[in-house]
């Protein structure tokens, strides 16, 4: 098996490469800070003539989304990467790109959201907008950004889906930082993904019909459900097309990433960059003798419930790490949605919520060996002290 | 391809596109404006609906009066989505994805999905150069929601969001924003204004601005019998007194050339137009001169003729 | 009707209608509450009522006539107002 050749690249210029390798038809895209090199680099591959789209330069967020949403309305693949105040000017649109049944891809490099203007990373932009009805996949380096973008195509175009696909990773801690890629070439690519989207429905004059009709009470409530159907039954075609790409590429992805779990005591669990250092951390502290592990969230939407549930359940307290607040006294997103899960589950951890890393400030292998010793004080006390701590803030 | 004028109304296609059945008030001008644009596309179209009358009133589910392609995705962003469906259809025509033909794409917005909230979207579009045609129905308010006012509702109106009372006696009290102006001050290839009584000219403009290579407007007034409160049986008739009068000015400008397309031989008071309509009711006669004043400065400007004397 | 009503498995996806111009299915002739009589010895077919008709009601019969579709027709008046011959009146709906 011929297994690609490793170069060096840009995290962001990973997901252009991707991009340009998936054979999209339209580009539409709006500068925004930590997203621009991607959508730079998209503009000279156009230019050039190495990838044969259409490249809108549109005059907003708002409008790259919405230019994204007619162009894939007639059949065409596309893909526009945004972040942080752009993904919010966004919102409305994401809701009907995912309504509609649009098989957009889209890069969101997290950034923290307005006030006050910042634009280092953190996950609050993305969080504000899990809601939105897509599959949301969260990367941690350029390899996992120039795969799961690969596959984002695949997964979004399966007549089974139909659905958008944002792939994030975090602004600048990712985005900006040089990287080993094994990357592919094109034939390769073609073997993967057809050159092409088929597109079964799209308006077209040959076939005329009316998209987005007005919805009364009496449908609105059926057509939601049947978008939540799609989106839960979405699970089984990414891991259908992550064992493909693993049988024909050798790179293996599941929903959680599960790291020193087995025989232990309490996990750290978190999404995006910053696993990488949590890694580091749950070594050290193996080192120790401590029993610690981490859980990398890939697949947030739809939410990987059962296997969550699965490995939760081994062990006795778990530290959901969140890059983002949910306003109100409810911790993070993620570990309120990690509670929610764990419920139900008879021999249920104790759960932690932990919010750090807000705009930019890194979390330090330090940070993360007193979450991971907190998790490990809670799974020997069976409770889990304060529930809501953020972490490196001067009070 | 040279632009085929349709010289009659004889000449013009049977065929509806958009169909009967639709759900608009009895002497919907919008609906009249919307059967002659899609007539002048003819099937090989794709149209992109902003939210508003026109949207409600012709697709509620399981509903269509569109026997063309048809997407409405929000209110404010018809230009960008026409921007992308315009640039998908260039792309996969070069990549032999789609037939080898031409599609039209047509927006419909009214006036507040055009010089209010759709206004930067639009602006956009037609800078970056699409190839489309964008029609603004313009019935100088936000019917659908219950006739608020917008920038482009004429001084001195009565709407609900622009009630006269003691301070504000008029109503409406700033001047409409002048759309076509804005939007020829881009520089594309056609902008036309039209309206509903002068239907071969309208659908005229509808197929220059459609054959024409580049972006498109046409700004096509539309009176809307609740809205105006005007009876339903009388909306041509006040539209065609828009135009006598010189509210209305209907002109074309190609590649910057402006033509007056319809010149009225001599120009009536516009009390005569005012007095039609309830939406104007409460005016004073100072106000009414403050408006003939302005539209004859208007006039004067466009070539019109002075007003003619009293009779 | 209540069986007849769309479940989320048999709703088109996302809402799209497939059949174009449905709305021909559905009578717009209950919002009349008069409706156009047109004489026919007057008429010089000279079309502006099919032309500002805002309904598409108007249509060219078999004879070549103009004749209003009274399921769609909804009584505005537009084309009494505008026909230059007068061959059009309306009349209330129980007058026959």
């Amino acid at each position: 098996m011929k297994l690609g050749k490793r170069i060096s690249i840009e995290c962001s210029h990973a997901a252009s490469l991707a991009v340009k390798l998936a054979n999209v038809d339209v580009v539409a895209a709006y500068p925004i800070t930590p997203q621009t090199h991607i959508i730079e680099r998209l503009a000279e591959y156009v230019a050039n003539g190495e990838l044969d789209a259409e490249y809108v330069n549109v005059e907003s967020e708002h409008s790259a989304l919405s230019a994204c949403i007619g162009a894939s309305a007639v059949g065409a693949r596309v893909y526009t990467s945004t972040a942080g105040q752009g993904l919010a000017l966004m919102h409305e649109m994401l809701f009907i790109a995912s309504g509609n049944r649009l098989p957009i891809v889209m890069g969101v490099a997290n950034r923290s959201l307005s006030p006050n203007l910042n634009i280092w990373g953190d996950q609050s932009d993305m969080m504000a907008s899990r809601d939105c009805g897509w599959i949301q996949i969260y990367a941690e380096n350029a390899q996992e950004i120039f795969d799961h973008t690969l596959q984002a195509f695949k997964i979004a175009e399966d007549e089974r889906v139909l659905l958008p696909v944002a792939v994030c990773f975090d602004g600048f801690h990712v985005t900006h930082v040089i990287e080993p890629l094994i990357t592919l070439d094109q034939e390769e690519v073609d073997r993967f993904l057809p050159k092409h989207r088929r597109a079964i429905y799209r308006l077209t004059p040959d076939q005329p019909s009316t998209w987005g009709p007005v919805a009364s009470p009496d449908v609105q409530t059926e057509l939601k459900v049947q978008n939540e159907w799609a989106l839960n039954s979405s699970k089984d075609v990414i891991l259908e097309v992550w064992r493909e790409f693993s049988d024909l590429f050798d790179r293996r992805y599941t929903p959680l990433e599960v790291y020193r779990v087995e025989d232990a005591d309490a996990a750290i669990l978190i999404l995006g960059g910053f696993a990488g250092t949590a890694r580091i951390a749950v070594d050290k502290m193996r080192e120790e003798g401590k029993k610690i592990g981490l859980i990398k969230l890939r697949l947030y939407r739809p939410f990987p419930m059962q296997e969550a549930k699965d490995v939760l359940s081994k062990v006795k307290a778990v530290a959901v790490v969140d890059r983002a607040i949910s306003a109100g006294g409810l911790g993070g997103p993620v570990y309120g949605d990690v509670r929610n899960v764990l419920y139900d589950v008879e021999r249920r951890p104790a759960v932690l919520s932990f919010i750090a890393g807000l705009g930019g400030r890194d979390i330090t292998v330090k940070d993360f060996m007193k979450i991971g010793e907190r998790a490990l004080e809670a799974a020997d006390k069976g409770r889990s002290g304060p529930v809501v701590n953020f972490i490196q803030v001067r009070m | 391809m040279a632009s085929q004028t349709f010289r009659s109304i004889k000449e013009v296609p049977l065929e509806e596109y958009f169909t009967p059945g639709h759900r608009a008030c009895q002497g919907c001008a919008e609906a009249i404006a919307v059967r002659h644009v899609l007539k002048a596309a003819g099937r090989d179209v794709i149209v992109v609906n902003a939210t508003g009358c026109l949207e409600v009133v012709s697709t509620p589910y399981p509903y269509t009066a569109w026997a063309v392609p048809w997407y409405h995705v929000a209110f404010e962003n018809t230009a960008a989505v026409a921007s992308g469906i315009e640039s998908a259809l260039k792309v996969l025509r070069r990549k032999r994805l789609v037939a080898d033909k031409k599609i039209h794409v047509v927006c419909f917005a009214g006036d507040g999905g055009t010089a209010d909230i759709g206004f930067q979207a639009l602006s956009g579009a037609l800078e970056r150069g699409h190839d489309f045609l964008y029609v603004c129905l313009d019935n100088e308010a936000y019917m659908n929601t219950g006739i608020q006012r917008s920038s482009s509702t004429p001084y001195g109106a009565w709407t609900t969001t622009s009630p006269p009372g003691k301070v504000k006696p008029a109503g409406q009290m700033t001047y409409k924003k002048d759309l076509p102006s804005i939007f020829a001050a881009h520089g594309i290839p056609y902008v036309a204004t039209a309206t509903v009584s002068y239907p071969l000219d309208l659908i005229n403009k509808a197929k220059k601005g459609l054959d024409v290579e580049g972006p498109a407007y046409l700004h096509i007034y539309t009176p809307c019998p609740p809205g105006w409160r005007i009876p339903s049986e009388k909306v041509i008739q006040v539209s065609r007194l828009g135009v006598q009068t010189g509210m209305f000015l209907i002109y074309e400008a190609e590649k910057g050339h402006l033509r007056l397309t319809v010149k009225p031989s001599r120009r009536k008071p516009v009390a005569e137009y005012l007095k039609m309509q309830g939406r104007f009711r409460h005016l004073s006669d100072e106000d009414v001169e403050k408006i003939q004043r302005f539209v004859d400065e208007r006039c004067a400007k466009f070539g019109l003729p002075p007003l003619e004397a009293s009779t | 009707m209540a069986d007849s009503k769309p479940t989320v498995k048999n709703l088109p996806i996302a809402g799209i209608i497939f059949t174009p111009g449905s709305a021909k299915e559905y009578n717009t002739g209950s919002f009349r509450s008069q409706k156009p009589i047109l004489e026919a010895k007057l008429c010089t077919k000279c079309g502006m009522c099919w032309v500002y008709c805002p309904d598409g009601a108007v249509f060219v019969n078999s004879e070549g006539m103009y004749e209003v579709d009274l399921k769609y027709c909804k009584g505005c008046g537009i084309c009494v107002e505008e026909c230059a011959r007068k061959a059009i009146k309306m009349v209330d709906e129980e007058e026959m």
